[in-house]
This record gives C-alpha cells, sequence and structure tokens, in this order.
C-alpha cells in the first residue's frame, strides 16, 4: 500500500496510521468484550459456587449410557464417558457416510438415467428430502417406525436371519471358531494374492496389447484360496450366534438399537439426497465431447464410465462431498431429540449430572471443531494434489 | 400445393412431433435393461404409492391434525388478540402485492403461491377454531389485499424506496405488534412464551436471516481486509461457528450465554434462541458474501479510484451492491435451510411447530399413537413453504442470469 500525503497532511490522514487505529481498536473491543464476559464468568462462579477446573474429569461419572461400543457401566469416569459419546457419535457417521455414499451415487445416477420413470423418481425422492428439515424425518423413522415395530414376541424376522423388534434390531452375528485361524489366514492370502494378479496382469496387458483375462483370474483367485482355506479348518471356521428369545427379549447376536437405526436410517436418507445432486453435477461437468471421443477411439460404456467420466468427475465431486460427510457428522448432534447417546447428548447428561457446564461445553465444541478440522486438511491435501495433477 | 412441389422446403419441414408411442419407446423402451428397470419402477411405484393413498384416506386418523389446526399457526397465542397476528400477515401480503406490482419480477410466483394457499385454506372445511367466519375472513382478505396492493403499484406512482422503507418498517412494526405494551389495554402483552407454531418458526427464520445479514456482510468484509487483526478475528468466528454443529450453538446461546453475563441480566427465551439462530446464520452468510465479492473483477475497484472514490466509498458504492446482487439466490437458499433449521430449538424447549406436534400427541390419550400422522403433516407443511421458496429462488436465478447477459 502506498503512503498517502503523509508528509503534508495530518497524522489523521496517514494510511499507516488510519490502518493501525482500526486494528487497535477492534483488537480493544473484541478483547474487552471477551473480558467482560469471564469476568462475568468468574463471578458468578464464585457467587454460585460452580467449579471451572476439570478435575471432575476423574470422578465416577454415575449415569447409564444406552450405548456403546467400548464397555461402559456407571461406575466409569467421566472423561471415560465423554469418550463413550464421542466413539457413538463417530460409529453413526462412519456407517452413516458409507451408505449415504452408495444411496446418493445410485440417485445421482438414476437421475442421469434415460430411462423417464427411474429419472422422475429420483428427482421426487431428492426434492421430497431436501426440502423436509432432517430432524422432522427423524421424529418420523424414531417415532413412527422404529418404536411401532412388534414386541420381540412377535418380531418381523428377515432372512439372516434378523429380527426387528420395539428392541432394535438383533442381527445374527459370527465369530471365529478356535479352527477359523486357517480360514482368516487363507482369506487375506486370497485377497492379496488376487491384487497381486490384478496388477500384474494388467501391467502385461498394456505391454502385450493383448487381453490378460486379468479381472476373471483375480475373481478366481479371491474365491478359490479362502475356499481351500475353508475345507482346510473343518468346514466351519465360524460359529454363528444366532438371537433367540428369553423372555421378554432376545439373549446373543448383534443388537442395534431403535435410537441407533433411526439415526443411521435418517442421515442416511436425508445426506443421499444431498449427494445425488453433488453426484450428478459432478459428472454433468464433464464435458461432453469427452464422452464422444471416447466412443470414437472405440472405448465400450463401461470403460467410458470408468476411464473418462468418472476420473474427471471425481475432481469436481469430491470437495462438496467431503462436506457432506461432516455435515453428516455435525447432524449426528440431532441425536439429542431422540435419545441416541452420541458425542452431544453425553455431554449434556454429564453437564446435568456434574454442574460443570463451561469446561463441559468447551469439550464439547473442541470435539466437533477438531473434527471439522480434520476434514478440511484432508480437503486442502486433496485440492492441492489435484492442483499438481493438472499442472 | 406449391410447396409440396417444392423439394427444398418439404425436406426442411421440421419432424413431426412424436407420438405418445414413440415417446414411451425412446424414454422407457430404449435397452433391454431400461425396459426392465420400467416394469420394476412400475411395480415399486404401484405399491408404495397404493399404500400411501390407502393409509391416508382410509387408515390414517388425522384427528390431531383436525381438531384444533389454529395451535400449529399461532401455539397458544391469546385468542382474544389474535387479531394481532391476522394483521401483520395482511401487511404482509399489501406489501407483497405492491413489490409484485412494482418489480413484476420471480416474487410474483411467491405472490401467487401466498396468495392460493391463504385463499385456498379460507374456503376449506376448516375445524377447531379455525371455523368460524372471522378467521375465515382474515384469512380470504389476504388474496385480496396481494391484488390491491398489486393494483396500488401500477396506478399510484410508489417509489421503490418508499418500498423499501415499508419493508423495513413492518419488520419492525410486526413484532411490536405481536408483543404489545405492558401498559396497553387495547394491545396488551403477550408473553413470548404464549407465541408457538409457525409463527414461532416463521420468526425465527425470518428474523435470524435478517439480522444475520448485516453481520454476515461485516464479517465477509473483516475475513478479505487487509488488516490483519480484523482478519484474523473475522476468520477465527466465521471457522468456529462453521465448525460446529447448530445445536451446540442454540445450546450455547440458551443456556451456557447466561453465565457469561451479570447476575440479573435477562433475555427473553426466543431472543436467546433467535440470538443463536442469528450467529450460526452469520458465519454463513459472510461465506455466502465472500463468494459475491470474488466475483467482482479488480477492474471495477480500479475504475473506482481512478474516479477519486476513497475505500469506503468504494466498498459501498460499486463492491456491495454488485456483489450482493450476484448472491441472492444463494442467501434464498440460506433462508430455506434456517427455515428447516428452526426445528431445532425444540432442544432449547420453544414452542415451535414441530415441538406443537410433540405436544399435541400428548394432549389426548387417543392421539399417543398416532405420530405417524402428526409428523407426516409437519413434514407437508415445511416442504410447501421450503418448496415454493426454492421454485422462486430457481425462477430468480434464472431471471439473474438472463439479466448478465
Amino acid at each position: 500500500m502506498a503512503r498517502v500525503s503523509s508528509a503534508t497532511g495530518a497524522f489523521w490522514r496517514d494510511e499507516r496510521v488510519l490502518r493501525a487505529a482500526a486494528q487497535i481498536v477492534s483488537a480493544v473491543l473484541v478483547l474487552a468484550a471477551i473480558a467482560w464476559t469471564v469476568l462475568n464468568l468468574l463471578e458468578a462462579a464464585e457467587r454460585r459456587g460452580i467449579a471451572l477446573s476439570f478435575g471432575f474429569i476423574n470422578l465416577p461419572a454415575e449415569f447409564p449410557i444406552s450405548e456403546s461400543i467400548i464397555p461402559y457401566d456407571p461406575s466409569k469416569t467421566f472423561g471415560f464417558a465423554f469418550l463413550v459419546g464421542v466413539l457413538n457419535t463417530l460409529k453413526v457417521a462412519v456407517i452413516g457416510v458409507v451408505l449415504a455414499t452408495i444411496l446418493g451415487t445410485i440417485l445421482g445416477l438414476a437421475r442421469l438415467s434415460s430411462n423417464w420413470l427411474v429419472n422422475r423418481i429420483a428427482l421426487v425422492y431428492i426434492e421430497l428430502h431436501r426440502n423436509i428439515p432432517l430432524l422432522v424425518l427423524l421424529f418420523l423413522w424414531y417415532f413412527a417406525v422404529f418404536n411401532k415395530l412388534p414386541s420381540p414376541k412377535d418380531s418381523v424376522v428377515l432372512p439372516g436371519p434378523i429380527f426387528l423388534s420395539q428392541r432394535g434390531l438383533y442381527i445374527t452375528s459370527a465369530r471365529l471358531a478356535p479352527s477359523g485361524l486357517i480360514f482368516l489366514f487363507a482369506l487375506g492370502l486370497g485377497v492379496v494374492l488376487a491384487i497381486v494378479a490384478w496388477v500384474v496382469l494388467r501391467r502385461k496387458r498394456e505391454q502385450l496389447g493383448r487381453p490378460t483375462y486379468y479381472a476373471g483370474v483375480s475373481l478366481a483367485i479371491l474365491l478359490l484360496v479362502p475356499a481351500l482355506g475353508w475345507v482346510a479348518s473343518g468346514g466351519n471356521p465360524l460359529v454363528l450366534d444366532v438371537p433367540v428369545l428369553e423372555g421378554f427379549n432376545f439373549k446373543g447376536g448383534l443388537r442395534l438399537t431403535p435410537e441407533f437405526g433411526a439415526m443411521l436410517v435418517g442421515l442416511v436418507t436425508y445426506t443421499a439426497a444431498f449427494i445425488a445432486e453433488v453426484v450428478r453435477s459432478g459428472i454433468q461437468a464433464v464435458d461432453r465431447g469427452q464422452v464422444e471421443a471416447a466412443r470414437s477411439v472405440g472405448l465400450g460404456s463401461m470403460q467410458i464410465l470408468t476411464l473418462v467420466i468418472l476420473p474427471q468427475a471425481m475432481r469436481v465431486i469430491t470437495p462438496p462431498l467431503i462436506s457432506q460427510y461432516l455435515n453428516l457428522t455435525k447432524n449426528s448432534s440431532l441425536a439429542v431429540a431422540i435419545g441416541y447417546a452420541d458425542l452431544f447428548n453425553v455431554g449434556r447428561t454429564m453437564i446435568n449430572q456434574s454442574g460443570r457446564a463451561v469446561p463441559i461445553f468447551g469439550m464439547i465444541m473442541a470435539t466437533y471443531l477438531l473434527m471439522s478440522l480434520i476434514t478440511s486438511l484432508i480437503l486442502n491435501l486433496y485440492n492441492r494434489r489435484i492442483l499438481r495433477v493438472e499442472r | 400445393m406449391a410447396e409440396a412441389a417444392d423439394p427444398g422446403l418439404l425436406t426442411l419441414r421440421p419432424p413431426e412431433p412424436p407420438g405418445p408411442l414413440a415417446w414411451i419407446r425412446k424414454n422407457l423402451l430404449n435397452t433391454w435393461y431400461n425396459a426392465l428397470l420400467t416394469i420394476l419402477s412400475f411395480v415399486v411405484l404401484y405399491i408404495v404409492l397404493s399404500a400411501i393413498l390407502r393409509w391416508a384416506f382410509f387408515q390414517a386418523d388425522w384427528r390431531p391434525v383436525t381438531r384444533n389446526p389454529l395451535l400449529y399457526l399461532v401455539g397458544s397465542y391469546p385468542r382474544a388478540q389474535l387479531w394481532r397476528v391476522g394483521l401483520s400477515l395482511q401487511l404482509v401480503s399489501l406489501l407483497l402485492g405492491i413489490s409484485t406490482g412494482l418489480q413484476r419480477g420471480s416474487i410474483r410466483y411467491l405472490a401467487v403461491a401466498v396468495g392460493l394457499i391463504l385463499g385456498a385454506s379460507s374456503l376449506l372445511p376448516l375445524t377447531g377454531e379455525l371455523d368460524s367466519l372471522t378467521a375465515r375472513g382474515f384469512l380470504l382478505v389476504n388474496p385480496l389485499l396481494i391484488a390491491l396492493g398489486y393494483v396500488l403499484a401500477s396506478r399510484l406512482a410508489i417509489s421503490g424506496r418508499l418500498l423499501s422503507i415499508g419493508w423495513l418498517a413492518s419488520l419492525v412494526l410486526i413484532p411490536i405488534l405481536l408483543r404489545g405494551f405492558s401498559q396497553s389495554e387495547s394491545v396488551p402483552t403477550v408473553e413470548t412464551t404464549a407465541w408457538g407454531g409457525l409463527l414461532v418458526t416463521l420468526f425465527l427464520a425470518v428474523g435470524g436471516i435478517l439480522l444475520s445479514f448485516p453481520i454476515g456482510v461485516l464479517l465477509a468484509l473483516g475475513r478479505r481486509s487487509t488488516l490483519p487483526v480484523v482478519k484474523l478475528f473475522s476468520t477465527a468466528f466465521i471457522e468456529i461457528v462453521r465448525g460446529v454443529p447448530l445445536v451446540t450453538i442454540l445450546f450455547m446461546s440458551s443456556i451456557i450465554l447466561a453465565l457469561f453475563l451479570p447476575q440479573g441480566f435477562r433475555i427473553d427465551r426466543l431472543i436467546r434462541a433467535l440470538l443463536g439462530m442469528t450467529l450460526f446464520s452469520a458465519a454463513y452468510m459472510a461465506e455466502n458474501v465472500r463468494g459475491g465479492l470474488q466475483t467482482i473483477p479488480k477492474g471495477q475497484i480500479d475504475a473506482a479510484k481512478a474516479v477519486g472514490l476513497s475505500n469506503f466509498q468504494t466498498t459501498l458504492l460499486i463492491v456491495l451492491p454488485q456483489a450482493l446482487r450476484a448472491v441472492i439466490p444463494t442467501i434464498v437458499g440460506q433462508l430455506i435451510s434456517l427455515f428447516k433449521d428452526t426445528t431445532l430449538a425444540i432442544i432449547v424447549a420453544i414452542n415451535e411447530l414441530l415441538s406443537i406436534g410433540k405436544a399435541v400427541l400428548q394432549s389426548d390419550i387417543e392421539f399417543l399413537q398416532l405420530q405417524l400422522e402428526v409428523f407426516v403433516f409437519i413434514a407437508a407443511v415445511f416442504w410447501i413453504f421450503s418448496s415454493v421458496m426454492s421454485y422462486s429462488s430457481r425462477r430468480l436465478e434464472e431471471r439473474l442470469g438472463v439479466g448478465e447477459r
């Protein structure tokens, strides 16, 4: 910035002085506001005896949490309870992101379908979900669907068997039998060998210019090696844990609570509508000439999709997709309205239980900020890589 | 006859519009897998639609909705004071009509939609407290006022500036009218705890977007400022608010904030929620406006400097008007999402539309199991409002796009 007439003008016309003054004034104002609120807080803390320290973290939490990935009981500490909440948030977010991506991609492709009916059905789905608040959808799923399921005695049985009832979803799960290690080893070996075969044969095809059937060969390896392991382990490497009705509830199996189910379905169906729009606009952003050029050099429609359209569309799709993932994670805080024990919900219970509103609220905010920070870090790395590729 | 003899004209004739059969073949059955998809879609569609229709017309028990629709509109606003809500609505209708008459832009879609919805609802077989001639009159007046405003705008020379003043005045007048005065006999105070339903939902959404607008513009300018301190504060505020969910912001403004204020300093509960919505919306508004600021070519600023405008004048007279015009559709989009987000106020015990629904479910033992009916109804209300807004905004976007060329 050029200095403006400081030699002749008064000092208040000097741009440097003005800039410095503006910054000092704004800094003083902001800092004074912060100081004022902090002083108020300290005064209120003294008057009402609110402790502001983090010492409570090691005290026993003394409240139950409805579900947890890690073993939890009320005798565990507040810090541990908070961790349970964070893990529950991550659980619904990670599963939700995977499912929402799948559903969103299907819907996005359906919107591009030349089939008029498929196209319109996808459009109606998207318009319906984008214009209804997520919380209303969650209420519908939780209060009107998952809570209305029959009692465990009359539960709906899906193949698996999976039992759907008011108490949640009981899924037949599998545990590894003692002899199962052989199978597990064979499974890992099969995957590794299949990948190696894929890479090697594909490179060979490019060098030799004739088909090497890389897909078929690696698929065969992927199926055959674990099958051999299955036989070697004596035919039953896995022990099924089938849920059994005992009294008023099921025992065994993997349980998903109705709260988790409603959260997951609500978040996935809602976010998928937004992801569908991201996918659609990303694919439409690829120049039509690219497809025509690919067709004219003789690529098939599958090859056009995987070799020409998707690599280019992914550049447009990835940044908004990642921010949709972050949205889904942040939206999982609505769990508090239907009683899923996520980070915010557990935090709120901790505030009620301990009275330490300020430090706990700080922890909640900091955790969400950390998630956002990591997301934007990934986004920046991706953008930088994309920029380098384009050069 | 002469044309038929001319082969050149024959070949130039536009192709026949495809018949319905050709259309079906082209759009539904062009390949074997598309034919399969079509059949599958038809089956799914039939099953889903027939189930929905059967439920809606024969199985659903709509009494929680029909018994007292007024609850969903205004909550427990005193019934003797309802004319204040009606009058506010009519003021908005009149202004909307005048705006349509003056601008004739995409706002007419909004005006027509509002007029149709209000006019139609006055003729519907209304139930509960709405089933009165007075209530119907209050509703039916609105489309007439929109029409009146439209005519007035073309007959009288109402300037755009006067209209803006009218809108701004209404924004101040309506909350005052709804709240009332403590000393007054004719307009006594109605505490905000009595406000509810759609009234509160609209209050939070419209209030939030309007209050967040100036803050957002300042933050956007601050973030682009060359002053490091100003830039730091603006960026920090924007990124922190955007990094956390709205629930935490609402929780902060409603519950935590009280700890940071002097003793005895009480803010009304609805205003605290509005404050949370505003701060949240301001951060997103700032990013939208910043997007608009980035579209302004540097030449505009250089030209403004060349004709001797100061930095302040350049920003206020050259940069902002163009930037804001470019982001109007985005701001409408933000209004829609804020409108949907008002439902989160249920978590801090505000009686917005969704929490009225929950309360109605608990109001009668026969309603306890009718969650599906109540929440479907509320979803429909949100869907209609959001769709009308997003349709108007899309038309606006098209118009602005055309205008730029």
